[in-house]
């Protein structure tokens, strides 16, 4: 029933906390495959908006689909909680600190969820480790915890505890912000790897270039609405608004 | 038998008065607490090993058995070696030497923190080694444990319902008495319970007073 | 010091130091389970729940433990509750020592990271899986320690059960000072027995903290 143009639709997002507006009348669709970056200066509400997707954030006005299907549904207390389970089962997310469980090893972080919501037994689960953890680079230290693994490390581990769910889009929220310079790379390459894969993705990033490099889009944000969208040579060549090239203009600075 | 709270107005007096002497008690015992832990933490960190060592002992020992064991060893003690104090004084020692040891130890903690920096800044300016644990050390600790040295003072309230037990005619006491006269337990240490929990709500509306005092003046 | 006196009743109070003991262990599982309790009932996303838990810690801890015993084996039986001097100890110091461990349970429960619960959030764990997949086992990690301190606390809180005639170590001593004025030696009999109890139980918290840390 979806045409590929609308396999993730964000109708007239609203959010406020309190009296603080943080998303007005935001609307984005992003076709299956399709990557897109979000871009903006520090509390423009990018991450409240990818936060709302997944409902981790409830939006207070709008709608959320995913292939087909609202997320942000009105259903009794009890139903709700059950459909949004589901729902973020299909929509994997990536935050900036991680958030790997400490107590777990690299293996566990992986399975723990699949094992649980999907029934899938030690060995299956054991096998799909193997496979996220490998595809990430993470294979040796499968037996690792958290605490002994580097900042690109951990966040690797999290992409690959986040794709066993064998999600149909994946979100990211400043994944390379927490990381030291010289670890960026790493996980813009695993990032990379899945885009090539076709994985359906929404990325807020501080990065422009690797938005350039990656993304089939750009948006860029500032006090919670859209200000400018395009494709990367677009927004990033030749920017149409004064907001989006004092922005980039600021960003440049800073990298340099 | 039942609850009858009607025999509650001709005994107040008697439970008010109990109120008042465990206002005193606490009080008395919070100073002893509060100054004996400061003497006991500067020894149990400044002294020479003969000192020092006894002291130690001591707060083990303080911090390792019941202050109910420690009043009945002190108030039958104290007679056996012929010192007959009265019970209120036993009392005010007994709680306060058992509080006067934790407090010592959170005391002891903060001096270690503050003498690193501060007094070799004080001897630097040629205060002697005495003198700048007093004038600089021990004040910017006792400042910091504060809160914490709070904390030790309202459980030093509730655990002046033990000296009932040697005999001081406090709250607990005078509610036992109340008890005695009309055997209603229940209402009576209700009745003492209501007390002790207004004292105690009192309590930590001052800490909660001092520690915003202590916060604006840092 | 009356070595021969303390030889002939160190019996006594070696069987009184079980009763310490036994005492200890049963509030000890009450405290937690009543701990436990408050803290889900602090933490519940139920106003008047909430209210419930706070209130029980407030009155609890905001009370003498030594009245809170009394109200319960003398007056018990006024509102039908007829208690031995060992049951009112035990249910009386467990109620007591569960406010305090629902402050310690809850506390540590507040403080593990909120990236934690949504990150298990975000897999699609419901709220009760997150909670005891994730949450829980992190805190409980956390608590060891502080509830060592409840612990500490508690064990010495038994001493309480002296006043309502339950015949444990403090009762004990109390007895023999009674009876033979030698104040110090009972004191050192009891003293001793109490310390090495408070010890063991603080090296076996200690173990089980560094055995479950996270490394
Ligand atoms: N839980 C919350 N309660 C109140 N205000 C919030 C909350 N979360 C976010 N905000 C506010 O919403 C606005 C947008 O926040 P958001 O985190 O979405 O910004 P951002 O674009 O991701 O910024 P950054 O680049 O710093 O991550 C900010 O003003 C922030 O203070
Ligand atoms: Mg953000």
């Amino acid at each position: 029933m979806t045409e590929s143009n609308d396999f993730v639709q964000i109708r007239h997002a609203q959010k406020s906390f309190g009296t603080l507006e943080v998303l007005k009348d935001i609307s984005l669709n992003v076709a299956r495959g399709q990557i897109v970056a979000i871009i903006g200066p520090s509390g423009s509400g990018k991450s409240t908006l990818l936060r709302a997707i997944n409902d981790l954030d409830a939006l207070t006005g709008g709608e959320v689909w995913l292939d087909g299907v609202q997320v942000n549904k009105k259903l009794p207390h009890r139903q709700y909680e059950k459909h949004i389970n589901e729902m973020r089962q299909q929509i994997g997310m990536v935050f900036q600190h991680f958030n790997l469980f400490p107590h777990m090893t690299a293996r566990e972080n992986v399975t723990m969820a699949p094992k649980m919501l999907k029934g899938l037994t030690a060995e299956e689960a054991d096998a799909l480790a193997e496979e996220q953890l490998d595809k990430v680079g993470m294979l040796e230290r499968i037996d690792y915890y958290p605490s002994q693994l580097s900042g690109g490390q951990k966040q690797r581990v999290a992409i690959a505890r986040a794709l066993a769910m064998k999600p149909k889009l994946m979100l990211f929220d400043e994944a390379t912000s927490a990381l030291d310079p010289e670890l960026v790379g790493e996980v813009n390459q695993v990032m990379k790897k899945l885009a090539e894969e076709h994985m359906t993705m929404i990325i807020v990033t501080h990065e422009m270039d690797f938005a350039a490099s990656v993304c089939d889009r750009v948006l860029f944000m500032d006090q919670g609405v859209v200000v400018e969208e395009g494709p990367p040579e677009q927004v990033f060549g030749n920017p149409q608004k004064d907001r989006t090239r004092a922005f980039l203009r600021k960003e440049l600075d800073e990298t340099e | 038998m039942g609850l009858d709270f009607t025999v509650i107005p001709k005994y107040l007096d008697v439970v008010l008065l109990g109120c008042l002497w465990t206002i005193a008690i606490t009080v008395a015992a919070a100073l002893v607490s509060f100054f004996g832990g400061i003497l006991l933490a500067v020894v149990a960190l400044y002294a020479p090993a003969v000192i020092r060592l006894p002291f130690r002992a001591f707060e083990f020992v303080f911090m390792g058995t019941p202050l109910l064991l420690q009043l009945f060893l002190i108030y039958f003690g104290l007679v056996q070696i012929g010192i007959d104090l009265p019970a209120f004084v036993a009392g005010v020692i007994g709680l306060g030497l058992h509080f006067a040891v934790y407090n010592s130890e959170l005391i002891q903690t903060a001096i270690l923190a503050v003498d690193r920096g501060q007094m070799e800044a004080a001897r630097t300016l040629g205060l002697s080694r005495t003198q700048a644990l007093r004038k600089v050390v021990v004040p910017q600790a006792v400042r910091a444990v504060i809160p914490p040295i709070g904390n030790n003072m309202i459980a030093l309230l509730k655990d002046s319902a033990l000296v009932s037990v040697i005999g001081v005619s406090e709250l607990t006491l005078s509610a036992q008495r109340a008890i005695g006269a009309t055997y209603r337990p229940f209402e009576f240490y209700l009745l003492a319970a209501a007390f002790y929990y207004v004292i105690n709500l009192g309590m930590e509306w001052v800490q909660r007073r001092i520690e915003r005092r202590i916060a604006i003046s840092r | 010091m009356d070595i021969d006196l303390m030889m002939r009743v160190y019996p006594f109070f070696l069987e009184a130091a079980w009763t310490t003991i036994l005492l200890s262990v049963l509030t000890a599982l009450l405290g937690l389970a009543c701990g436990a309790l408050g803290a889900a009932a602090r933490l519940s996303r139920f106003t008047s729940l909430r209210l419930l838990g706070a209130t029980y810690v407030s009155i609890f801890r905001g009370t003498p433990a030594l009245i809170q015993l009394f109200i319960l084996y003398f007056g018990g039986p006024q509102v039908g509750i007829q208690l031995d001097a060992f049951e009112a100890g035990v249910i009386g110091l467990g109620i007591n020592a569960g406010a305090y461990m629902t402050e310690t349970i809850r506390g540590a429960i507040i403080s593990i990271d909120k990236g934690q619960r949504e990150a298990a959030r975000t897999l699609g764990l419901s709220q009760f899986q997150a909670f005891y997949k994730v949450i829980l086992p992190q805190a409980a990690r956390l608590m060891v320690r502080p509830l060592g301190v409840n612990l500490n606390m508690l064990i010495k809180a038994t001493a309480l059960v002296a006043a309502i005639s339950v015949v444990e170590l403090t009762y004990t001593a109390q007895r023999y000072i009674g009876s033979t004025y030698k104040p110090f030696e009972m004191f050192l009999l009891a003293g001793v027995l109490y310390m090495i109890i408070i010890y063991a139980t603080g090296r076996g918290v200690s173990w089980l903290d560094r055995k479950v840390r996270i490394t």
